[in-house]
């Protein structure tokens, strides 16, 4: 009874897409006025002269030259780039091993939920706490050296575990490796099983199946995790800054400490560039997956 | 014969090869968290490494008595009401797009790159973004306006993509039946979609409360002239350097996990009234 009723004048259609427009208008509303407004204010600064919290519209470009003439923005970025490849490869191999051990061989349902729940736990707790409780395991005095020394595998106590780029990247895994595990985890868990029978029967090695059924079909897995770890370390704030002990900036601390100068068009110029250079490896990444399908259909 | 070998009933080298890959993987995981967990309870003599010098609530007294942080009460009083907020916000407009994502609508594939967009997006970028923004219309930042938007940038596409991944399983056919018995849209919102849905809703309220309770580079320019407790935090590692700043962790961290616990607890119970039910029907 109910459902027939409907306003005169107004197409099955229409009134269909009028209700998705009023229930995504909240959404909508946050992200614009949250996201875009923000960026546009971030373009707008960059390009502007700024003066006493007041943007002068005389355009300029000369934020923008000297963010890209300073040695320090390529070394900056060649620096975060080096950390992300190397967390990206160990995030990579620690997620996809831990998400084929909860599906493929974990038997019992349950039980993989709840290691799967054991992996998620953390990343609901604080990433700065996580962050720092590395430092009584990888100090000159920490429990790795002390553990070392005590079972006579070196003698001196090994200088390059904290503050160098080998903490900053384990503080990375240790952060991030749950934004892999869980896309490839879907992925590998909507396989339909007896993919694996056709295989063997046409005479598949098991390397053979991983390499030519499983690797493609968790390809999309793969895609969107590794966009999340690329674009969290690039766009990482207090690890580096912590985890090297100080010595090291990541561009967005570069940016902080131009705002803690006020040198807002100088931060707001570092952050358009930023903001270019990811959206064109998200794209570049993009390019290989249609994200779009495999989230918002489930299969 | 074939099904017995692929179906691994004898434990192949790859079961405990990635076997061990996880164990280390949860050892990774949580061991460096239980070593602060363990050094924020030594005596006075404490320091920052093991071995533990005593055992004592002598830095939780020390942290929250005499002050260690500038203000860490005030920051709770901040951070839980806050986080309140953005989960109820998270909750509802989530649920509100994943109904509307399941048809496609006009500018619905901008939106997702948009809700794709404020996920990956800089956190910090976003935070000087709105922070000038506030202060070029004039307003101030403070966290229940800024930063609790800035907050909603970050909660919104975790609990929409979860809402997408639970919706692909929703069948429709429930809320046909309903309007076929003659329930009207509400009822069938109320009485039928959201029941059925309740777990994953409460999944979104778990990410929606510890996602905004632990966030940092998008609160850093938006909070104001008052700090939120991750802030706290941040400003004690480059000033403290006595146990206290893990007895913070430790204290914080206890909190997550009631809230992770309670969350959880009660999902696992709905699923097992659920299956309760089945079985007592048959």
């Amino acid at each position: 009874m109910a459902a027939t009723v409907r306003k005169p004048g107004l197409s099955p259609i229409m009134s269909a897409r009028l209700k998705s427009f009023a229930l995504v208008l909240p959404l909508a509303l946050v992200l614009l006025v949250f996201v875009v407004v923000p960026l546009a204010v971030v373009l707008a600064v960059s390009v502007f002269r700024y003066d006493n919290f007041e943007v002068i519209p005389a355009f300029t470009f000369e934020n923008y030259q000297s963010v890209l003439s300073s040695h320090l923005t390529l070394s900056l970025y060649l620096t975060m780039l080096k950390l992300a490849a190397m967390t990206w490869i160990c995030t990579l191999l620690i997620g996809y091993s831990v998400a084929a051990f909860l599906v493929f061989h974990v038997r019992s349902r349950l039980v993989a939920i709840g290691l799967f729940l054991l992996c998620t736990v953390p990343f609901w707790t604080s990433n700065v706490i996580r962050m720092i409780s590395w430092l009584p395991l990888l100090g000159k005095q920490g429990v790795i050296n002390q553990a070392l020394m005590a079972s006579g595998l070196i003698q001196e106590p090994l200088q390059f575990l904290l503050f160098s780029d080998f903490s900053v990247v384990v503080s990375y895994v240790h952060l991030f490796t749950i934004f892999m595990i869980v896309p490839i985890f879907n992925a590998m868990s909507r396989i339909d099983r007896s993919l694996f029978e056709a295989a063997h029967d046409a005479g598949a090695a098991r390397w053979q199946t991983v390499l030519w059924v499983v690797l493609p079909l968790t390809k999309s897995g793969i895609v969107l995790g590794s966009i999340f770890v690329v674009t969290l370390v690039m766009g990482d704030f207090y690890v580096v800054k912590v985890m090297s002990g100080g010595t090291d900036a990541s561009v967005v601390s570069a940016m902080y400490d131009d705002i803690s100068t006020l040198l807002f068009p100088h931060a707001a110029a570092s952050a358009a560039v930023l903001m270019i250079i990811l959206t064109a490896m998200v794209a570049a990444i993009l390019r290989l997956v249609d994200v779009r399908k495999e989230l918002v259909s489930g299969r | 014969m074939a099904q017995s070998k692929l179906s691994a009933d004898r434990r192949g080298w790859p079961f405990y090869a990635l076997g061990a890959v996880f164990v280390a993987y949860v050892v990774f995981l949580y061991g460096p968290m239980v070593c602060i967990y363990l050094l924020s309870f030594q005596g006075p003599q404490g320091g920052l490494s093991f071995p533990m010098r005593g055992v004592s609530l002598h830095w939780f007294d020390q942290l929250i008595e005499q002050g260690d942080t500038g203000d860490l009460m005030g920051a709770l009083s901040r951070s839980i009401p806050l986080a309140l907020i953005v989960m109820a916000l998270t909750v509802l407009i989530s649920l509100a797009g994943g109904l509307a994502f399941r048809s496609r609508f006009p500018g619905s594939g901008t939106l997702f790159y948009l809700v794709i967009a404020s996920l990956v997006a800089p956190g910090y970028v976003l935070s000087i973004g709105i922070g000038l923004m506030f202060q070029m219309f004039g307003f101030e930042t403070n966290w229940y306006t800024s930063a609790l938007g800035a907050q909603l940038s970050w909660t919104l596409p975790f609990g929409l993509l979860i809402m997408f991944a639970i919706f692909g399983r929703f069948s429709r056919s429930y809320e046909e039946a309903s309007r076929d018995l003659g329930a009207n849209q509400l009822q069938t919102m109320w009485l039928v979609v959201v029941p059925i849905l309740l777990p994953g809703m409460i999944a979104v309220a778990l990410f929606g409360f510890t996602l905004s309770y632990d966030e940092f580079a998008r609160t850093l320019q938006t909070t104001g002239s008052t700090n939120t407790v991750p802030i706290e935090i941040w400003s004690m590692t480059q000033n403290v350097t006595s146990p206290s700043i893990y007895a913070l962790g430790t204290l914080t961290t206890g909190l997550s996990f009631v809230v992770i616990g309670v969350s959880l607890g009660a999902i696992a119970l709905i699923q097992r009234r659920r299956l309760g039910s089945v079985a007592g029907q048959e």
